[in-house]
């Protein structure tokens, strides 16, 4: 047992950059510039522009969460059953972009995706149909899953490399074939990650507005964009806060969805 | 001879350049306990592995029932194992780890709901169907995975060091729920266990395994009293092994001693080792046996004492149930009957077996 004493520090920081922080935004959410109690901060995420920002936001992290599952699994799959995988390697490889700054790597694929950019004078020069994707909705799922992949890779890899080998053979010991032993063993058996890498995928994509900014050109708007204007724009802290409370809602409702599904060994991260 | 359930034909097993089962014969009959033992690393849980399909042999074959099965993967097998950490389905409840093999082969309800109070039953765990692995002991995780492996009426079990995980008292009673088990079921069980013990108390035959040879093919008794070398003699229970010399038929000459035996073939003045049972030396007054000694150490172990002697410079194991303090002078005989000669180890493999040891 550790002194009690020992976890004030913790508290104080706690207290100091999480807790009170919280207190401003549900301040600010909550009033209007006179200080006075109101909803209409709430009520604004109702007005059409912003709640089309938000249901883009929640199609897009849904999309982009998908496509990294969709990736990541398989991928997950191979590496803990290969001695190439245990060795820990390809994981390296795969997390290795993230030692390089988030900014410049999303600004990497600005370079690859622009117009007359890497990828399009290569087309051109191949003779192959060009199409437009910088600016475009697809242009920001291409950079979230980019940028989130790794979170998805991990936690799935971790739960998929601990499973007893012998639980495996066990299925086919017992007539399950190799598909069979998949999704009525591994699958389930798995279901911590995947949900750990569910929500590290799509809460990062749902709040995010520097993907936005950069991929979609600002044309774009996101959830995260709004709120970033009506912080740094100066239009107003309050409807900044609302909107911020609105989408805490959303990932608080999202977590507590997948805490559903979690017995609580997958949070590996 | 008998009938021949599943046969392994020359097997030879390479992992990383080292030979893990070189040439390996070996068949199982129908309804009896065999029980594959050896130290670690001696290629007994390859040969299980093989005979379940998790591992496909570099060379040889595997025959079910006069079928060549050495490629076809676990599923299409008609055996069961049980494993050595239990390996149930942790995200199923007891009822459906049991189902598991049936749901897949498509058994109706009745049936399957019938075959699970069946097999808890024959494990004693009437009434679990919906408990989680999780909130079992370990040794009712060793049941269920029991019941899980034969509701599949298996021709054979595998079973793979399954008591190892329990401790000593629970070890001993499922020694005996084993025994009851495949008497009740009347199938094959190979065993594979590295303790001695229990391949002695459970087995209908014991083959014992080193260094990915079979060392000898016996009945626990023939294990036991007719080691065919040092190194099963050293492996099954305690022994003093000597050098000695075979001076002709049912003489024996150990450090310039001579022994009567009753062993009859060795020729004249063949170098063998001697295995003597510590239960069977016999301690008398000096100067009333084949040669005289001195206790060197003395050690309660509860059913007897276990006594070392010295006698011409070499340390006699002896177990006995009547005590000689550490000092006393003592005299050594031994029956004639209890003195087991074995031929020197021939190759340098079988050399190196025993210095292994």
């Amino acid at each position: 047992m550790y002194r009690k004493s020992l976890s004030y520090p913790y508290l104080l920081w706690a207290a100091a950059f999480i807790i009170i922080p919280l207190l401003f935004i549900v301040y600010y959410g909550l009033t209007d510039r006179t200080g006075a109690f109101t909803l209409e901060n709430l009520a604004a995420i109702a007005t059409a522009e912003h709640s089309k920002a938000l249901f883009l936001s929640l199609g897009l992290s849904f999309l982009s969460t998908a496509i990294c599952l969709l990736l990541a699994y398989p991928l997950a799959l191979i590496l803990s059953g290969s001695r190439l995988g245990r060795s820990g390697f390809v994981i390296f490889l795969f997390i290795l972009p993230m030692w390089m700054n988030f900014l410049l790597r999303t600004l990497a694929w600005v370079v690859l995706l622009d117009t007359n950019g890497v990828l399009d004078s290569l087309f051109k020069l191949m003779g192959l149909p060009r199409f437009k994707i910088i600016n475009t909705p697809a242009a920001i799922v291409f950079g979230m899953v980019y940028d989130f992949l790794p979170f998805m890779i991990l936690p799935i890899y971790n739960v998929i490399s601990k499973i007893d080998k012998n639980v495996v053979n066990a299925a086919r010991d017992l007539g399950a074939s190799s598909f069979q032993t998949l999704y009525k063993i591994i699958f389930p058996l798995s279901l911590p990650g995947v949900i750990s890498g569910i929500t590290m995928v799509f809460i990062p994509s749902l709040t995010t507005f520097v993907i936005s900014t950069l991929l979609g050109g600002g044309k774009i708007l996101l959830i995260g964009n709004v709120i970033e204007q009506e912080f740094m724009k100066g239009t107003s802290w309050h409807v900044g806060s609302g909107l911020s409370l609105v989408l805490m809602l959303f990932i608080i409702g999202s977590m507590v969805l997948s805490s559903k599904y979690d017995n609580g060994e997958g949070n590996v991260l | 001879m008998g009938n021949r359930l599943i046969e392994l034909q020359n097997i030879t097993k390479i992992y990383d350049g080292h030979k893990v089962l070189d040439d390996l014969n070996l068949y199982f009959n129908e309804n009896k306990f065999l029980t594959l033992l050896g130290p670690s690393g001696c290629g007994k849980t390859t040969t299980l592995r093989i005979l379940g399909g998790f591992e496909t042999p570099d060379e040889g074959r595997v025959i079910f029932g006069g079928e060549d099965i050495t490629s076809l993967p676990p599923n299409k097998r008609q055996l069961n194992t049980v494993f050595q950490k239990y390996a149930l389905f942790t995200h199923m409840n007891i009822a459906e780890n049991i189902a598991f093999g049936l749901k897949i082969s498509g058994k109706s309800k009745a049936y399957i709901d019938d075959k699970i109070k069946y097999a808890l039953k024959l494990v004693n765990l009437e009434g679990y169907e919906k408990r989680m692995p999780d909130s079992l002991s370990g040794g009712q995780q060793q049941r269920i995975a029991i019941a899980r492996a034969i509701v599949n009426e298996p021709k054979i079990l595998l079973l793979d060091e399954p008591l190892g995980a329990l401790d000593l008292k629970l070890r001993q009673e499922m020694q005996y729920e084993l025994i009851r088990m495949k008497n009740e079921l009347g199938i094959t069980f190979i065993y594979v266990t590295h303790d001695q013990e229990e391949a002695l108390t459970m087995s209908d035959t014991i083959v014992v395994m080193n260094q990915g040879y079979i060392q000898q093919i016996g009945t626990p008794e023939d294990i036991y009293n007719e080691p065919t070398n040092a190194f099963v003699a050293d492996f099954i229970g305690d022994s003093n092994i000597f050098p000695g010399t075979m001076l002709e038929d049912k003489v024996v000459d150990i450090f310039g001693i001579i022994f009567p035996c009753v062993d009859t073939g060795f020729g004249r003045n063949r170098p063998v080792d001697v295995v003597i049972r510590p239960e069977d030396v016999e301690l008398g007054e000096p100067g009333c046996g084949t040669l005289d000694g001195v206790v060197s150490h003395l050690i309660f172990k509860g059913v007897h004492y276990e006594m070392e002697v010295t006698a011409c410079g070499q340390e006699w194991l002896v177990q006995s149930t009547k005590m000689h303090p550490v000092g006393q002078k003592v005299s050594i005989r031994v029956d004639p009957f209890n003195i087991q000669i074995m031929n020197k180890p021939e190759s340098e493999d079988e050399e190196a077996v025993v210095l292994d040891v």
